[in-house]
């Protein structure tokens, strides 16, 4: 799993690179800074590091064997990545009715593909969660069940440190 | 499977094993029952057998290499008189485009993922990899990846950007056809294959080797493969964004290359070489490997300077990831970027020429024997260092722009990569062959083979240096006698010697076809250890048994066959044999563990794969058909967590008394 990570370090660091090569390459369409919207990202944001707790918890009771509050903990940490992905739809469907497509611009282009990528992530992340539930409760996994939960935690923080990188880098630094 | 359940196996109680039939099916999701004791087609359909996906990786990767060798002869002929008729300008590109493409990913590293899969596991000692259903699933998405790059030769002409597909000029306006679509899949596909191949190789040596087995007791060549899958796995994610972005723009219409948008050309050429050039070190390094088991058995030496040979490997790989500016000297980089690379990429040269020294003092004063795997690695050890020097002459910058793209820089990576990497692979070919398949090749044909396959490369790839610097371009699809110069530097004659020279190869190559069907068809059985060899793979049958090694070897030297076969005397300082190779097998066999416990053959990685390949199609013909691949994907994924790795009672037809019967395998 930390290799995987490892790799997908990189996967990001290509994403964000062409992102900051671009950012500021605007022939078309919205200028960055007259479309984002950061109270409601930063909102967006805190809930998805909020799941990184929760998440923490989940890790910390499966350790203890408490499949109970596993479970509860695991269902909320999904229920919060679902709110940042359907938080992340929303501003789409905004950006896109403000004139800013996937093809409207370098900026577009790039902005789209790098969160787009994030989201993606995110969503694989809350279908593992809750694929994770389901197994638990119909008690399908051989050994150590807290290792299980452990390794779908490291993917689930790591999409979560990304997030934070990226939202500084697009959405705080002025461009 | 609960602890419970793994008590219920057939051999032990038949009719409680019946007694789950009514509740497992429904459990491992659906009709698809997991395929035991299964033969026939169906035993390497569904394996996850190292080594059987070694010798899949193999075949699969020598009929490509077939045909990436017919795509360079036509390139050949084409060049061999001036404006040459064999392919017009538009099927050129394409030829060698999918001739690059083809002998990189689809020979030169499946084949070196080949012998890592084949031969990691017997050299640590351990009786599988980490994964073994991702290493099947490895297989097939590399097989996936493959079929869909040469699906394009008959979908509408093939891809026509060169194997680095600089964009924008792989864009739509000029590409339009749909080759580099394919392309761009084939390559994704191969390489989330090659990305879950590294990852599980890695495991593998981290987590599984024998007992006393330490990183510095571990043989060279699973050294070198632990190198080239750390490369693979900290450089794939950067191609595949490159990847991603051309696909974007050429399926999506996103704007990432479009120059009239403000876009900068330079982009992708930063993306593909910080993959590129890592992946040079990926081909290279295999051969490395291979060589450095050869040379010391030959020579009847153990290798000289051991840890400087593994250390300057692993620097070979870290620096690999500093130099990949050095393709791009002619772009325009700015005199500091420059400067630096080319630092760089000089200092490359050193580990190259720390090991090239280690093999030769590892000859040095040996009693060597000349068999077919001796003959290639030393041509491995001769032509690479040619191949080596025009590459230093290619990390001087300014003698760099003059070379870039003419046929010097054709001349060079033909050295490195066919007279390193293919030599090496052919000298790997005869090492092991008595090992994966327990016949002996013919050394007389591996002799014709080799000395065919030396000649004819050097007269293939040798006037290429004189052609590239006369100014001779690469990637034109003719000369004219026109410009073709005089003398001895005409174009014409060397021309024509390299096209000549490259049938001669392609008869070595047939040599050794003709050598393997010969010992296929011979029935005499290889010894044991016919190589006196010196590493673990060889404490086993050849072929090896299912298990691979009938009691797990504890190890207390490195090249531990070699020390249990012959001790030092005392008096005289000199290595005594006290055991042959075949004494140690048989007792190895006659003190066989009993009841292995070996993971389960299972349809899941294959059909994953199939549903990743129509997921691909869908890119190119339509969102629809990439519904139905992702839910193939999704559904094999949830089949694939559902099932056990070890087959549970139920999937056995009757009660089998060879089924497995407890967990020990302790491996780890």
């Amino acid at each position: 799993m930390w290799l995987f990570l490892g790799s997908e370090c990189l996967l990001f660091g290509g994403l964000i690179s062409t992102y900051m090569l671009y950012r500021g390459r605007v022939q078309n369409g919205p200028h960055p800074s007259q479309i984002y919207d950061i109270p409601f990202t930063s909102v967006s944001s805190f809930v998805l590091l909020m799941s990184s707790l929760t998440m923490v918890l989940a890790v910390s009771s499966a350790q203890r064997k408490d499949d109970t509050r596993t479970n509860l903990w695991l269902l909320i940490t999904g229920l919060l990545g679902a709110s940042f992905v359907g938080g992340q739809v929303y501003e789409f469907t905004t950006f896109y009715r403000e004139g800013l497509g996937f093809t409207t611009s370098l900026f577009s282009s790039s902005f789209y593909s790098l969160t787009g990528f994030h989201g993606v992530h995110v969503s694989i992340g809350v279908i593992m969660l809750m694929s994770l539930r389901a197994i638990i409760k119909k008690n399908k996994i051989t050994g150590d069940k807290s290792e299980v939960v452990e390794l779908i935690g490291l993917y689930w923080h790591f999409v979560d440190i990304v997030w934070i990188i990226i939202f500084t880098l697009v959405y705080l630094i002025p461009s | 499977m609960s602890t419970n359940e793994l008590t219920l196996t057939p051999s032990q109680s038949p009719s409680l094993a019946k007694g789950k039939l009514v509740v497992s099916p429904s459990q491992s999701l659906g009709a698809v029952r997991r395929p035991v004791n299964t033969t026939g087609w169906r035993e390497w359909l569904f394996t996850v057998d190292h080594k059987k996906l070694g010798i899949m990786y193999g075949t699969v990767a020598f009929v490509f290499f077939i045909v990436g060798g017919v795509e360079a002869l036509l390139i050949r002929l084409q060049l061999a008189l001036p404006d040459g008729r064999i392919l017009s300008a538009d099927k050129y590109n394409q030829m060698f485009t999918m001739h690059a493409t083809t002998m990189i990913f689809l020979f030169a590293m499946p084949m070196a993922a080949a012998f890592a899969n084949y031969f990691l596991p017997l050299q640590i000692g351990a009786r599988d990899v980490a994964f073994p259903r991702l290493n099947a699933l490895s297989f097939w998405l590399f097989l996936t990846g493959g079929l869909i790059l040469n699906a394009s030769w008959f979908l509408g002409g093939a891809a026509d950007g060169g194997w680095f597909m600089y964009a924008p000029n792989s864009g739509p306006v000029f590409s339009p056809s749909n080759g580099v679509d394919f392309w761009i899949l084939g390559l994704q596909i191969a390489g989330i294959a090659s990305l879950i191949g590294s990852i599980n190789l890695i495991v593998t040596v981290l987590n599984m080797r024998a007992p006393g087995m330490t990183l510095m007791k571990m043989p060279v060549f699973t050294w070198m493969i632990l190198v080239v899958q750390f490369l693979l796995v900290f450089s794939l994610p950067v191609i595949t964004v490159a990847l991603v972005l051309l696909m974007f723009q050429r399926s999506y219409g996103a704007t990432f290359f479009d120059v009239s948008q403000g876009a900068d050309p330079l982009l992708w050429q930063h993306l593909f070489w910080i993959f590129g050039h890592p992946e040079v070190y990926v081909l290279i390094l295999p051969g490395f490997g291979i060589i450095s088991e050869v040379l010391p058995t030959f020579s009847r030496k153990p290798l000289f300077g051991y840890p400087f040979v593994v250390f300057s490997g692993a620097s070979i790989g870290l620096v690999g990831f500093g130099v990949w500016a050095h393709h791009m000297f002619a772009s325009g980089l700015g005199p500091v970027s420059v400067a630096v690379f080319s630092m760089a990429t000089m200092a490359i040269a050193i580990p190259t020429g720390v090991k090239i020294f280690n093999w030769i003092l590892t000859m040095w004063g040996g009693k060597i024997w000349y068999s077919a795997a001796m003959k290639f690695a030393i041509g491995l050890v001769i032509l690479f260092t040619i191949g080596g020097l025009s590459g230093v002459t290619h990390a001087v910058a300014p003698s760099d722009t003059q070379q870039t793209d003419t046929y010097y820089i054709v001349a060079h990576f033909h050295y490195v990569l066919f007279g390193g990497m293919v030599f090496g692979l052919f000298s790997g070919f005869y090492y092991w062959w008595p090992k994966v398949f327990g016949k002996m090749l013919n050394e007389k044909l591996g002799s014709w083979n080799f000395w065919f396959m030396v000649i004819g490369m050097n007269m293939a790839f040798g006037p290429m240096h004189i052609l590239g610097l006369q100014g001779q371009p690469r990637r034109m699809y003719v000369w004219t006698e026109a410009r073709a110069g005089e003398g001895l530097f005409n174009f014409g004659f060397w021309n024509m010697v390299s096209s000549i020279g490259s049938f001669i190869l392609a008869v070595g190559v047939l040599f050794f076809i003709i050598n393997v069907i010969k010992t296929t068809r011979n029935p005499e059985r290889a010894p044991l250890d016919p190589w006196d060899a010196r590493t673990l793979e060889w404490l086993t049958t050849s072929p090896p048994k299912v298990h691979n090694f009938d009691r797990i070897p504890v190890v207390h030297h490195l090249d531990e066959f070699f020390h249990r076969k012959y001790e030092e005397d005392e008096t005289t300082h000199t290595m005594k044999q006290v055991a042959t190779g075949a004494d140690l097998v048989r007792a190895e066999v006659a003190a066989a563990d009993v009841d292995i416990h070996m993971p389960g053959a299972s349809y899941w990685p294959l059909l994953l794969s199939v549903g990743m390949g129509v997921l691909g199609m869908g890119v190119i013909y339509g969102t629809p058909i990439m519904v139905v691949g992702a839910l193939l994907v999704l559904f094999s994924a949830y089949g694939w967590v559902l099932e056990p790795s070890v087959p549970e009672a139920i999937d056995f037809d009757t009660p089998s008394t060879d089924g497995p019967t407890k967990e020990i395998a302790p491996v780890g």
